[in-house]
């Protein structure tokens, strides 16, 4: 077991884990912040990206004695309290959801984008996104709630 | 995922020290192709020596003649560098096609040469620049370096701390990408120096990537995207698979280099 301390959401939490453990198995089975979701376990579909130091990655392929020490934001940090963060209130007012499964990791993603590259044009979206699959397929949408969030008009609207 | 201790490097010679000292245990760079190796069981090492704490590893220099990059810079790193992108732009669209960002934002260019995937895009670069792969313990010409599918001159407990690339006088790498994993299915980069011009394909060769002779002597003779596309490129050698057959890659590769000299820069 190794002793661990992240800070997570602005909160600091130490724990003891085993080395092989996910980041994103701890996030959901021992502090049961269960917002961040888990589509593929492969790397491949983005539902479980979190914000690491600022940067988005795939929890599902970080170990949490990788994250030792840093600072996470997980999908139930983005809010304040019942007020919804603005790229959260776009995905809502341009549908930019269906089932809703891949979009904790959307919202995670977009928020990184933003923050390094706050007016994206629609071709940058679309490839800073390619590691965000939605199996509902309602990328149309996703963008558009993106370049909403940025302040501009969505293409096709 | 089997069970492995883990452990975080302080300096370089400490992550040599561990790798000698623990039996299987193997170094922890991005976990972009290790994790899922081992989540799959297909890699059960008894000890992870993690690199990501070491400072020294991370960084891009320039100089008139070099640009050398640290073996735990991330493909984010790369893409983004601004005195990169004057410097070398050919590595940083090199680097922003790499997976995707998640995958850009943990994944090194250590871990990428190390691992010397078939299909990987970074072998090409450091092929077809003619870089010296920079260890714990020596510097290996990338012509010496990649030896095969996921076989390179490295020693067990050897330690990429590297790369340093000669800056030619322009340079591109274009990639026709498997749509899914947006790996390399044939990628090709040309570098022009001022006794020659490089030219390496990644994700065609049957023994991982290499230097495309008949297209050096041609494009040496004129640098033309007419003289790149101009060659045949024999399928004997190629991979063949369900993304594309030895012919369709071996037809593709000419192509790639004739678009890639039309974007050099
Ligand atoms: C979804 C997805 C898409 C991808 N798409 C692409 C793509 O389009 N093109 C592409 O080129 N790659 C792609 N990759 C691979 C990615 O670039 C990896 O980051 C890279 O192959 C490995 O780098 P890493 O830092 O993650 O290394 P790790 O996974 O940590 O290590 C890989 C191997 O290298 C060894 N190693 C690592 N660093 C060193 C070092 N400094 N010295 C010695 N040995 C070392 C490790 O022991 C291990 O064997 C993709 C990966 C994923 C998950
Ligand atoms: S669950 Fe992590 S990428 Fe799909
Ligand atoms: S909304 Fe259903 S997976 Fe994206």
């Amino acid at each position: 077991m190794k002793n661990v301390t992240l800070t997570i959401n602005g909160q600091k939490v130490t724990a003891d884990v085993e080395s092989r453990t996910l980041l994103v198995k701890f996030l959901r089975e021992h502090l049961r912040l269960t917002g961040t979701h888990v589509g593929c376990d492969t790397t491949q579909c983005g539902a479980c990206t979190i914000l690491f130091n600022g940067d988005a990655v795939k929890s599902c392929t970080m170990l949490v004695v990788q994250a030792d020490g840093g600072e996470i934001t997980t999908i139930e940090g983005v809010a304040q309290g019942e007020t919804l963060h603005p790229l959260q209130e776009a995905f809502h007012v341009h549908h930019g959801l269906q089932c809703g499964f891949c979009t904790p990791g959307m919202v995670m993603r977009g928020l990184d984008l933003l923050a390094k590259n706050p007016k994206p044009t629609e071709d940058e979206i679309r490839h800073e996104m390619e590691g965000n699959l939605c199996r509902c397929t309602g990328y149309h949408n996703i963008v558009a709630a993106i370049q909403a969030a940025s302040g501009q008009t969505p293409v096709g609207h | 995922m089997y069970e492995f201790d883990y452990h975080r490097a302080a300096s370089v010679a400490d992550a040599v020290a561990e790798l000698g000292r623990v039996s299987d245990s193997k170094v922890l760079a991005g976990g972009m192709t290790l994790l899922p190796t081992c989540k799959m069981r297909l890699a059960h090492p008894s000890e992870l020596v993690d690199l990501g704490a070491i400072a020294a590893l991370k960084g891009i220099e320039i100089t008139d003649a070099h640009v050398t990059i640290g073996a735990m810079t991330r493909h984010a790193d790369v893409a983004n560098s601004a005195a990169l992108k004057a410097a070398l732009p050919a590595l940083c669209v090199l680097a922003g096609g790499i997976g995707d960002a998640q995958v850009r934002n943990r994944g090194t260019m250590g871990g990428s040469v190390a691992n010397n995937d078939p299909a990987a895009d970074y072998p090409a670069a450091c092929l077809g620049l003619g870089a010296t792969i920079v260890t714990d313990r020596r510097e290996v010409a990338a012509d010496d370096y990649f030896q095969g599918l996921f076989a390179t001159a490295l020693e067990d407990d050897e330690i990429i701390t590297a790369i340093r690339f000669p800056r030619p006088a322009c340079a591109a790498y274009v990639k026709f990408k498997n749509p899914a994993s947006r790996y390399a299915t044939v990628g090709v980069l040309v570098a022009r120096f001022n006794d020659g011009v490089r030219v390496a394909v990644t994700g065609a060769g049957s023994d991982g990537v290499f230097r495309a002779s008949d297209i050096e002597q041609a494009l040496s003779a004129d640098f033309s995207p007419a003289a790149a596309s101009a060659i045949t490129v024999s399928p004997d050698g190629i991979a063949s698979d369900m993304h594309g057959s030895a012919e369709y890659r071996a037809h593709l590769i000419p192509i790639l280099a004739a678009r890639a000299v039309g974007a050099c820069r």
